[in-house]
């Protein structure tokens, strides 16, 4: 049988690259070392300094020099970087998944509307009950304790159930994406409506739980959210498979034999989950989500989910804890909010590293 | 025989009433070894079927029959250890090796968590290697040019170790050189590796020369098949592309514009610069006689000392040009 040789359309390569593994081993050993670190200054740093050796002392059971310093630890600033540290996590995977599924660089956990749905449900509790239904909410005991987070959660769960509801039946992920943004515009509508009529006292009170903010959370609402983020971070290692196969989109995907619904189901739970249970207990927290999958594919210059997915959860945490610190506004008794900090120092750091980045790296086809 | 498709209907359902209709009553066979090409005018369904062949889409009607057993049977994991596609758009994924990329195609293969074993990465230095790409193995995808992409994306369907390939037009996006390597690689997977290979062209001269096969896809659904030599002895061919200004020349096997023209020249000149300075008078719109009556305009090509100049005779006026560009221009003066 006669066939012609193929042209050789593949001269003139550079010589095969090394293989990285050890980079990459490398790389996340510093990760690593980089989240202990972080979240030990975190600890330290806030209204009262507290030398980095002390909060050792205090994490491994050593009484520490002021006793104060244990509870300023232990009660408030464990709890904070704790959350911190989940709400990084989260929302970076949370990112990861969206930016993947959706083909599109500039997708974030929030695409889909879950955080007006939670932003609605909190507005509808601060603004409409107001102080009198807080404390009504409070009188529930437990509860009480949860009441922002309850409604926030209820707001992002019904736009969750409506989202995924959609994503059973749309063929397109763009007309899912289109869909997610019309919720959001209506919900949003909603909560501006219900500012509107409002006093203003109670305009300023859910304009400080939009700031978003990690100090909010207490060791008992901690008790629900961990699980919760933990579960979410968890499912994702199922989903390392699938969200693979979509890289190249879902024709290929589902001519590589996945179910493409199945698999769109269960991404659009786990991130969903994240990010509802994130802004339900900390508020809107933007950028960190966005931000992090484009660092973290720009550092180990690789698209496998296997090692995307462990990146964005440790440079995530990371990244919450550094805005955190900054926030604190070291030596100085003020706290910003947390959202201004990321975008404010996030931005153009993303922007220097888009800019250093080689052409079409990472780029999507849409 | 790979694929068998039995009073096949294709299309679009709505809903249960109303279905748009693309092509029926089809009847295709599709065997190892053997390189299919799909061509057709623009918008005749040409990716509906393959859609509907890879089952990406549903069919309306009929049966569709791999290895004979109905395509529904398999389960879609089963189904893609068979036959495996190339998707006309371009991918483009950031930050991926080709050997990464190329690894895809072993979905099928692992287990829940994408573990790979030893036969994985053997299948995949098996299909680098079978569509010539070993040494793109370990650079990015976004640095690769539109040939070696596509190159790529041929080996990761080849990582799925199909019986069945089919490639929605391969060559769309590539120049000269790049579409005649991606045809022959086809061809080579289908007679060298086995491979019942199909793949929707638009480029009927690459087609023509290296299909085993052809399906001509009409305007009304209806496909013709035959090798490409039987389709224009038929006169298929003609017909499936007709276009006013369009001929299909039976003697050359090529398209040729149809212009009429009322205006005549007389060229005289030898080897191959009569051969394109005739060319080049037929593309400007003019009949080229060999022989005429004196008062038609006159084009003599005259080679001396590895100088070609081009001398027209026009209303008694001689002129002189040292190019078929200049030539032109002087005619159309």
């Amino acid at each position: 049988m006669q066939t012609n040789p193929p042209l050789d359309i593949t001269q003139s390569h550079p010589p095969p690259a090394p293989r990285r593994r050890t980079a990459g081993t490398a790389i996340f050993v510093l990760l690593v070392l980089l989240l202990v670190l972080a979240f030990v200054v975190s600890l330290s740093l806030g209204s009262v300094s507290i030398p980095l050796r002390e909060v050792v002392r205090i994490l491994i059971g050593e009484p520490a020099i002021k006793e104060s310093w244990g509870t300023i630890v232990l009660d408030f600033r464990l709890t904070k970087s704790i959350t911190a540290v989940l709400v990084g996590a989260g929302l970076s995977l949370a990112g990861l998944q969206m930016q993947t599924m959706f083909r599109n660089p500039l997708a974030d956990p929030f695409i889909l509307g879950i955080n007006s749905g939670a932003s609605l449900g909190v507005a509808l509790v601060v603004l409409s009950l107001g102080t009198a239904g807080t404390a009504f909410l409070a009188g529930l005991g437990a509860l009480g304790d949860l009441s922002l987070a309850l409604a926030a959660s209820i707001g992002a769960g019904l736009v969750l159930a409506l989202i995924l509801l959609v994503g059973q039946r749309v063929k397109n992920p763009t007309t899912l994406l289109i869909m997610g943004l019309m919720f959001g515009y209506a919900t949003s509508a909603l909560t501006s409506l219900l500012i509107y009529f409002s006093s203003p006292e109670r305009i300023q009170s859910y304009t400080i739980w939009s700031y978003g903010s990690f100090s909010g959370v207490t060791w008992n609402q901690l008790r629900v959210m961990a699980p919760v983020i933990l579960v979410g971070l968890g499912v994702a290692v199922f989903l390392i498979k699938p969200l693979n196969a979509l890289l190249l989109g879902e024709d290929y995907a589902r001519s590589m034999g996945l179910n493409v619904k199945h698999a769109r189901f269960f991404i659009l739970l786990s991130a969903s989950l994240l990010a509802g249970t994130v802004t339900a207990f900390c508020g809107p927290i933007g950028f960190i989500g966005v931000a992090v999958p484009h660092l973290c594919r720009n550092l180990l210059r690789n698209a496998d989910h296997k090692v995307l997915i462990p990146a964005v959860i440790l440079v995530g945490a990371i990244a919450a804890l550094a805005a955190d610190a900054l926030a604190q506004l070291p030596g100085s008794q003020y706290v910003l909010p947390i959202n201004v900090v990321t975008s404010l120092f996030g931005a153009p750091f993303v922007i220097w590293v888009i800019i250093r980045q080689r052409r079409g790296a990472t780029s999507f086809t849409v | 025989m790979v694929l068998t498709a039995q009073d096949l209907t294709i299309g679009y359902a709505h809903s249960r009433a109303d279905k748009t209709v693309i092509a029926q009553d089809l009847n295709l066979e599709l065997h190892a070894h053997e390189l299919v090409c799909l061509v057709g005018p623009n918008g005749v369904g040409k990716s509906t079927l393959l859609r509907t062949l890879t089952s990406l889409q549903p069919k309306l009607s009929g049966n569709l029959l791999l290895k004979g057993k109905p395509l529904e049977k398999y389960t879609s994991k089963a189904l893609a250890k068979l036959v495996s596609v190339v998707l006309t758009s371009p991918v483009q994924v950031g930050n991926m090796k080709v050997r990464n990329l190329v690894g895809l195609g072993r979905f099928p293969f692992t287990g829940l968590f994408d573990s790979r074993n030893p036969e994985d990465d053997a299948a995949v230095q098996a299909a680098l290697e079978m569509t010539g790409a070993e040494s793109l193995a370990e650079r990015f995808v976004h640095e690769l040019s539109d040939g070696e992409r596509q190159r790529v994306m041929i080996a990761r369907a080849l990582a799925q170790e199909p019986m069945l390939l089919i490639l929605d037009e391969p060559t769309a996006f590539l120049d000269l050189p790049g579409r005649v390597a991606t045809m022959q690689l086809m061809r080579e997977l289908a007679h060298t590796h086995g491979k019942a290979v199909l793949a929707s062209t638009h480029d009927l001269d690459q087609a023509m020369h290296l299909a085993d096969r052809m399906w001509l896809m009409g305007k009304d659904g209806a496909i013709l098949q035959g090798a490409p030599e039987d389709l224009v002895l038929s006169g298929a061919f003609g017909t499936t592309f007709a276009q006013p200004n369009l001929k299909f020349d039976l003697e050359t096997g090529n398209f040729e514009t149809t212009q009429k023209t009322e205006q005549y020249v007389v060229l005289q000149a030898e080897g191959l610069a009569d051969i394109w300075t005739a060319r080049a008078l037929r593309r400007a719109g003019f009949e080229v006689l060999v022989d005429g009556q004196p008062d038609l305009p006159r084009v003599e090509v005259v080679q001396q000392n590895a100088r070609t100049t081009w001398k027209l005779l026009r209303n008694g006026v001689a002129l002189e040009f040292d190019s078929i560009y200049a030539l032109l221009l002087g005619l159309s003066a």
